[in-house]
């Protein structure tokens, strides 16, 4: 259960005395809460609205599949030790990709006449498949021990971020907060679809691609810092809807933030310090809002 | 003022207009000229192109070539901004994720004015349009727990709320009664009448049209094959041709009437 745990502080939990030590993980592990919590929650708000849709999450574009397939293909080009390509040049690799992938996807789908939506979310789908096709492939030729660093690199869990990733990933997310905070009046017209948002004056097309590459910045930060999650955004996303006194996002957003806050700091800190199972906490999460997108997917389906 | 005036003049323009798909034609190509002011109903059998040209016309659909101007904007390549204060366009069918009340649907209405950050006179313009539309003392219910009258009275204050001069209603009847059906043609004629609106609407009962519009125009296959008053063209033989079907014209108060019921 300590594995990833003892990797990263070699001399064990609670033996070097250090405070400033603990002081310091515990500081990284809450930062990488805090970014989490806004990147994911952020991220799937946006992708609601402009998807106009609230069952969907942002990885139906297939970002945790191209998560998975770059960390495996890196695994499998450079081996366990690997590494060549660590720390800041390896993330900073990572976004570029996923970024890339998103903003080639969006613009070209999306700058035709035939821009169409729903075109663009069944390629991510297939793409998706695709993009786990090829890694589970790599994955089968994998040595043993290979496989087993990439499963501790693909398995989400707080206490993995990389420290010095922090301040990179920390100016990103603010910038994008502010962006999107400054926006959050278009952002309900958007909510209403296609026809009323270009019948009240909004760049449709525009909004729609700008904010799509919001959302994979948002959430390639999320995977790069704790690895691939589903249905965490979902889950704060749906309680924010439940909990908002209206559906503006000037209520919605800051409530989603503090729920996935909340989710993120009860979860890790039960885990952690009840049950000693920190790297359960994504586990845990995904679990429960899997449970919840089960549960909204069949009380709107048989309404 | 001179701008608005020349601007004002201009009405709605399709030039060579045309949509295909899969290279079928499905519209035009059309040219035709709405002059601004009054009422103007467009009417045809199902698939005519109707729902497609209006669609085009507020900018929802591109066409595939030709030009729309609406108030002397090219709907193709003006301001997004600039054009929602000119020309707004309610569709058939609303459906939207968020629950939303009559005044904040209304409110939406005057975003391209208040950018979201509503001024007095957006509240007042909000109030005279939920006013108008006689849902007073409704502000508050969901639109979902309206009745299909009330709830499509709501969409149409929201685009009056938008208070552009040109005002595009898709099939603006559809699911409503008698009574309702009379109240919003009634609605939208005291829109044209009293707050100078141009108005085009797709109608399916040609003797709504026959009753309330200034103009008709009659599409057949994707063409415009008529347009004039209703005297003009709710007559048997432009009928006939525009629906395939027998049709009896007869006089009611000083309406036309098209009987057609029974062949």
């Amino acid at each position: 259960m300590h594995g990833d745990e003892k990797f990263h502080h070699p001399k064990g939990r609670g033996r070097t005395g250090a405070f400033w030590i603990i002081m310091q993980t515990r500081l990284v592990s809450l930062v990488t809460i805090l970014l989490v919590a806004v990147a994911q929650s952020v991220a799937t708000v946006l992708f609601h609205t402009v998807t106009a849709n609230r069952i969907l999450t942002p990885s139906i574009l297939g970002f945790d599949a191209l998560y998975v397939l770059s960390q495996t293909a890196l695994v499998f080009v450079f081996g366990v030790s690997s590494t060549g390509l660590e720390g800041i040049p390896k993330i900073v690799a990572q976004s570029v990709l996923m970024v890339g992938f998103a903003t080639l996807l969006y613009g070209w789908l999306f700058s035709g006449r035939r821009a169409n939506l729903h075109l663009m979310l069944l390629v991510g789908v297939v793409l998706g498949i695709a993009f786990q096709s090829i890694a589970s492939f790599l994955q089968r030729m994998l040595t043993p021990s290979e496989f087993d660093v990439l499963s501790a690199r693909l398995f989400g869990s707080i206490s993995k971020a990389d420290p010095a990733y922090l301040p990179i990933a920390g100016a990103i997310v603010l910038g994008i907060l502010i962006y999107v905070w400054s926006r959050r009046r278009s952002y309900d017209v958007l909510a209403l679809g296609r026809d009323v948002s270009v019948g009240l004056g909004l760049k449709y097309r525009r909004e729609v691609v700008v904010n799509l590459v919001l959302v994979a910045v948002l959430v390639s930060i999320s995977a790069t810092m704790v690895g691939p999650m589903t249905f965490y955004g979902f889950l704060v996303a749906t309680l924010a809807y439940q909990f908002a006194p209206g559906d503006r996002h000037a209520e919605v957003l800051p409530l989603a933030i503090g729920i996935g806050l909340v989710t993120l700091l009860a979860a890790t800190f039960v885990l952690r310090h009840l049950f000693s199972a920190a790297g359960l906490v994504t586990v845990i999460i995904e679990f429960v809002g899997g449970a919840l997108f089960l549960i909204v997917l069949l009380r709107k389906g048989l309404r | 003022m001179s701008q608005q005036h020349a601007r004002a003049s201009r009405g709605i323009e399709l030039r060579g207009v045309e949509k295909r798909y899969a290279g079928r034609h499905v519209l035009g190509p059309i040219d035709l000229a709405i002059e601004r002011g009054g009422v103007t109903a467009l009417i045809g059998a199902n698939g005519a192109g109707k729902s497609t040209m209006l669609t085009i016309i507020g900018r929802l659909l591109d066409a595939d070539s030709g030009r729309v101007e609406v108030g002397g904007l090219d709907v193709r390549v003006a301001k997004p901004k600039e054009l929602a204060k000119v020309v707004s366009i309610l569709r058939q069918e609303n459906h939207f994720m968020a629950r939303l009340t009559v005044e904040q649907l209304v409110t939406f209405g005057r975003f391209p004015h208040s950018a979201g950050r509503l001024s007095s006179a957006d509240r007042r313009a909000i109030h005279a349009a939920i006013a108008f539309l006689d849902l007073s003392g409704f502000e508050d219910r969901f639109i979902d727990e309206l009745s299909g009258g009330q709830r499509q009275r709501a969409f149409v204050a929201m685009v009056l709320a938008q208070d552009t001069d040109y005002v595009l209603l898709d099939e603006p009847l559809t699911g409503l009664d008698m009574r309702h059906a009379v109240g919003m043609m009634g609605q939208v004629r005291a829109a044209a009448d009293a707050l100078g609106k141009t108005i085009v609407l797709v109608i399916h009962d040609v003797n709504f049209a026959a009753a309330y519009a200034d103009r008709i125009v009659a599409l057949a296959d994707g063409r415009v094959i008529a347009s004039g008053t209703p005297e003009e063209i709710i007559t048997p033989e432009v009928l006939e041709r525009v629906f395939k079907t027998p049709v009896e014209v007869l006089e009611h108060a000083g309406k036309r009437v098209a009987v057609y019921y029974r062949p």
